[in-house]
């Protein structure tokens, strides 16, 4: 087996340039007679613009062009979408307002846009942009998630009474509600899922730029899926028809959803270029991403689960209201709805769940996909759901879960989801192992002798991911299909591109795709690049987010890859002049059994492409292959993590001290970068439940506006992680592939806050369980502890 | 950022020459307040004048039982210096966790002081230590210098030259940070000097940095940490905001004594 090949932590061949300053972002880029955009945004959370005066703006030196919402309407530029329709339990649509790039009549948010003013330089923009004159007659803003759809709020949209996008249900409420009747327990609680920030490295950036020689127009722009940007900008905004518009999105500096969405700012950018004749750059800066960025979660729950005299689970029931924001990003309502209640059956056999979710405007950001998207809301509610019940219950947490714990598969949940494998007990077992559960009551009682208060938390985490089979998310209101495509472009002398509808942000595309062409051609990974991210090079795709990548994206490349194979085949056969079905390919050799023919990948390569040998008549030359893959089913990686923290109840300070992950991802492409993506999910988990609190005053004034009051994850909040793995590889596609992107910010909320209450005694602590909350709520803590 | 005129004089005169044709000048020190005040637009001075080229602003030593720092010493080289660690340890550790190494690599004492951030943590220590502030035109004790946020005794053409601290018997500082920007959400600075023990808190104050004459009381009977333990901090004075109510940063002001007694 090659070293570079599937299974093997093969180093990251595109971090050379990312380390030594030579990435090429969008804000690397810059167009001849390029101009700089900047924003005039709304101070106010809801107003009515009266009027917008730029004459003495315009004047400003260096103004080339200021554009309001008026340019924006008369040129016939359409709203920005939301790809994803709900019906709310009546059947009715969802109600949605209008969302223009540019504000037309009203803000609705802090930031929301207003003018763009376009200068020679960045700073001639912004001096220009003080210079606007807006008017505003400011009203009440609501704010609140779980009051925004009781009657007299002010009301976001017109669209939309009570602020109520949709009140959307999914399973069985009779059936549940006859479960609850029965159970022998019920327990309940109430959750506040905070909102979050995305806070990407790399803050968005647009660079449009029309050239009139050919009509065409190029957007660069910080996208996770240059392709949906296209598709969107052309039929729905009406920018230009798709073969005269080109989307880059180069490298790009992490996006955890944020950067999936098609925002204001790069749809004024790239129609302001035909306008004002100049390319015109847009670089979003620190405080426009706290604004303006799609936020985060954003839920409050009540959850109650229905248990017989045996400890089963017999029902759970879920009502939760959604902040969607001020307007509906581009997959805003899919989120709380089909990405979030068909997870609530997490890894436990539970024959009635009732969900219903109340979407709502608020007169905040709007709230979107960030890592994992509906799934760590799940998660958080059945991992929460079944800890207090262990407890309620008298039971040990790990001993309950296993009790509940889904033993055959397949298995049909009552939420949609058909889970195809797994083996929950398995992590389990390993997790308790490698956190030496066994040893914790020892070192509580260590703890306790020092005066602090030690607990243990659980989290038996499921997602779904490679989203999605396209018929089936078409049924249930997706604009889109969720397919993935791939080309494989074999060069004479051997060496391979590879192109793929897939985006790489950080996930390290270039090394795992390369890993899989080396595996199955034979071929050193250094022969194969990795193509991604340019509409006129990449054909189509639907770009990375969901953990999709490799399980849909990979699959797309592997379908190609056989493709190819399959023609060398074919070219091979006619060289060495052997029937076909007696070629064996291995390590990249053609070899014809029961003779000492064989070829080489890169001798059948330049057969190919030179055509001498073979009968081009009944042969192509050539080799070169594509194909689309449409999932199966969704995956379905699941895991065990357990938190074990220690709490000062002096300061409230809570270290993690222990955290032990173990995961089934199915198939592993690079253990490493793997690994690497478990870290970085649980440090994003561990930012949410302890540190990453998004507060916007009574006003609609966003609070934590920078990292001075907004809290982001360090290194010096996290202990080292305990990572191991199990492997039961998926059945419905054919890496075996489940995803692995989001699996940590997923699993980390529920069993740290588990682990804190735990330590606490008590559940009385909501996230971000900061210092100040664990302070507060450890006096109420009924644990005995050392005196000082 | 707005456009300034930039100047950097060679001498203290130079500087003082410079601050007095341009009314609303800013002295610009480290720089680790003022220029992402300026990249915000938060401030438009018109002309910014630097003081890194003026000559012996930055020396540290000791001159029998006084420490001198320069007023553009920067955190790093206060954290680093043999006479700072000899003299008052306590002092070295607290430059040592300053910020992150690029801010202890430009930030200066003096600028610090200055601008007397709420939440910085040197005006603990000035005025724990009971500090001397040396300017170009005069002396001041720690006491007078600061006078509620960002504002101090400084005229407006006055600049900050050097620090002088009297060395005490005990010092130490133990900081709670803010969870977010790691200033300090309660700072407490103790000191055992000649005059008795001497107690103050930075991040706390509604006016900023402040002494506790009760937690001082308490320990005039000895400097130990247990004679701390029976005093309660009111809520009066203590400022709160979503990271700390009054009564958390009260209760931390305790907590906080206690743990720099201790390590004193």
């Amino acid at each position: 087996m090659s070293t570079s090949g599937i299974g093997q932590s093969v180093r990251r061949v595109e971090d050379i340039r990312f380390i030594t300053g030579n990435g090429n972002y969008t804000d690397d880029i810059s167009r001849p007679g390029q101009t700089y955009a900047f924003f005039v945004r709304s101070p106010h959370a809801h107003a009515t613009i009266k009027s917008i005066n730029t004459k003495t703006a315009a004047a400003a030196p260096g103004v080339v062009g200021i554009l309001t919402g008026k340019e924006l309407a008369a040129d016939k530029i359409g709203g920005l979408i939301c790809g994803w329709m709900i019906h709310s339990k009546d059947g009715s649509p969802m109600k949605a307002g209008a969302h223009p790039a540019l504000a037309v009549d009203k803000v609705r948010y802090v930031g929301d846009h207003v003018a763009v003013v376009i200068a020679e330089t960045l700073n001639q923009a912004r001096d220009a942009a003080e210079l606007v004159e807006v008017e505003y007659d400011v009203h009440a803003a609501t704010v609140d998630t779980a009051t925004a759809a009781k009657p007299g709020q002010p009301q976001v949209h017109a669209e939309a009474p009570n602020n109520t996008v949709y009140n959307w249900h999914i399973g069985e409420k009779d059936a549940t509600d006859a479960a609850f009747a029965k159970a022998a327990h019920v327990t309940k609680i109430d959750l506040i899922n905070n909102r979050l920030v995305p806070n990407a490295m790399e803050p968005r950036a647009a660079i449009g730029d029309y050239d009139r020689g050919t009509g065409t127009y190029t957007l660069f722009t910080t996208s996770q899926n240059p392709h949906v940007a296209r598709l969107v900008l052309s039929a729905f905004i009406g920018i230009a028809p798709e073969n005269k518009l080109r989307v880059i999105a180069p490298d790009v500096g992490g996006g955890f959803g944020s950067k999936i969405f098609i925002y204001a700012e790069e749809t004024v950018c790239i129609w302001a270029s035909k306008k004002v004749r100049r390319p015109v750059k847009w670089v979003c800066d620190r405080t426009e991403a706290f604004l303006c960025d799609a936020h985060g979660r954003d839920h409050v729950t009540h959850a109650e689960a229905a248990i017989d005299a045996s400890g089963k689970i017999t029902g759970v029931r879920v009502k939760t209201t959604a902040n969607l924001g001020a307007y509906l990003s581009t997959f805003a309502s899919s989120v709380p709805t089909y990405l979030y209640a068909p997870l609530l059956s997490g890894q436990y056999n539970i024959p009635n769940i009732y969900c219903e979710v109340d979407g709502v405007y608020t007169n905040t950001a709007p709230v979107d996909a960030y890592r994992g998207a509906g799934r760590p809301e799940a998660t958080f509610v059945i991992e929460r759901l079944v800890e207090v019940a262990a407890r309620e219950l008298g039971r040990d947490p790990a001993e309950f879960r296993m009790h509940n714990f889904i033993t055959t598969f397949p298995h049909q949940t009552p939420v949609i989801m058909a889970y195809d494998t797994g083996d929950y007990g398995a992590s389990m077992k390993m997790a308790l192992d490698m956190a030496d559960y066994k040893g914790f009551a020892a070192r509580k009682a260590a703890s306790a002798k020092a005066g602090k208060l030690r607990g243990v938390g659980f989290s038996a985490y499921i997602e779904a991911c490679g989203i999605a089979p396209s018929k089936a998310v078409g049924s249930l209101g997706a604009g889109v299909g969720l397919w993935e495509s791939a080309e494989v472009r074999v060069n004479p002398v051997g060496t391979v591109e590879v192109l793929t509808g897939s985006h790489s942000h950080g996930q390290g595309h270039e090394t795992t795709f390369a890993q899989l062409v080396s595996h199955r051609l034979g071929i050193p990974i250094e022969q194969v690049t990795i193509v991604h991210g340019d509409t006129d090079k990449v054909q189509m795709g639907m770009g990375t987010y969901g953990s999709r990548s490799g399980a849909v994206g990979m699959s797309a490349i592997q379908k190609a890859l056989e493709k190819v194979i399959k023609k060398a085949t074919t070219v091979a056969a006619a060289v060495m002049e052997v029937p076909e079905d007696t070629i064996d390919f291995n390590d990249g050799i053609f070899e014809a059994r029961g003779t000492n023919k064989k070829m080489a990948f890169g001798e059948v390569a330049l057969q190919a492409y030179v055509a001498h040998k073979f009968d081009s008549e009944k042969i192509e030359p050539g080799l070169k292959e594509g194909a689309f893959y449409d999932p199966k089913n969704f995956t379905f990686p699941s895991g065990v993590h357990i938190a074990e923290v220690e709490i000062d109840p002096e300061t409230g300070i809570t270290k993690v001290e222990k955290w032990t992950a173990v995961d089934d991802f199915g198939t592993l492409i690079n253990p490493m970068i793997v690994e690497g993506q478990v870290h970085g999910g649980i440090a994003q988990g561990i930012g949410q439940a302890m540190l990453e609190g998004t507060v916007y005053d009574k006003s609609g004034q966003l609070v934590t506006a920078s990292f001075m009051d907004y809290c982001m994850p360090r290194a010096h909040d996290l202990p080292s992680f305990n990572v191991g793995m199990t492997t039961t590889p998926c059945t419905t596609n054919p890496l075996g592939i489940k995803g692995c992107g989001e699996a940590g910010a997923i699993a980390a909320p529920a069993a740290l806050i588990n682990a804190i209450t735990n330590a606490l005694g008590h559940e009385n602590i909501a996230m971000p369980a900061t210092p100040q909350a664990v302070w507060q709520a450890a006096k109420s803590s009924p644990h005995k502890i050392a005196a000082e | 950022m707005y456009a300034f005129d930039y100047r950097r004089p060679a001498t203290l005169n130079e500087a003082d020459l410079a601050l007095k044709a341009a009314p609303g000048a800013k002295l610009l020190a480290g720089g680790q307040t003022l220029i992402p005040t300026l990249k915000q637009r938060l401030a438009n001075p018109g002309v910014v004048i630097d003081l890194s080229a003026i000559p012996d602003l930055k020396a540290i030593t000791r001159k029998g039982d006084t420490l001198h720092i320069g007023a553009m010493a920067t955190h790093a080289e206060v954290a680093g210096s043999k006479d700072v660690a000899a003299a008052i340890p306590g002092l070295a550790t607290l430059a040592s966790h300053i910020g992150d190494p690029q801010v202890r690599h430009k930030g200066t004492i003096g600028g610090s002081l200055a601008n007397n951030d709420p939440a910085a943590d040197y005006p603990a220590a000035a005025l724990a230590l009971g500090a001397t502030m040396h300017t170009n035109k005069r002396t001041l004790s720690a006491q007078d210098f600061f006078q509620g946020l960002f504002a101090t005794a400084l005229d407006d053409n006055e600049i900050l030259t050097e620090i002088s601290f009297p060395i005490p018997k005990r010092f130490a500082y133990a900081k709670f940070p803010n969870p977010a920007s790691l200033y300090a959400m309660v700072g407490v600075a103790v000191a055992e000097t000649a005059g008795g023990p001497r107690v103050a808190v930075t991040g706390a104050g509604t006016d900023g940095v402040f002494r506790v004459p009760a937690l001082e009381t308490a320990l005039t009977g000895g400097f130990k940490a247990d004679a701390l333990k029976s005093v309660t901090i009111p809520t009066t004075g203590i400022n709160g905001d979503i990271h700390g109510s009054p009564e958390y940063r009260a209760h931390l002001i305790g907590v906080m004594a206690r743990r720099a007694v201790a390590a004193a």
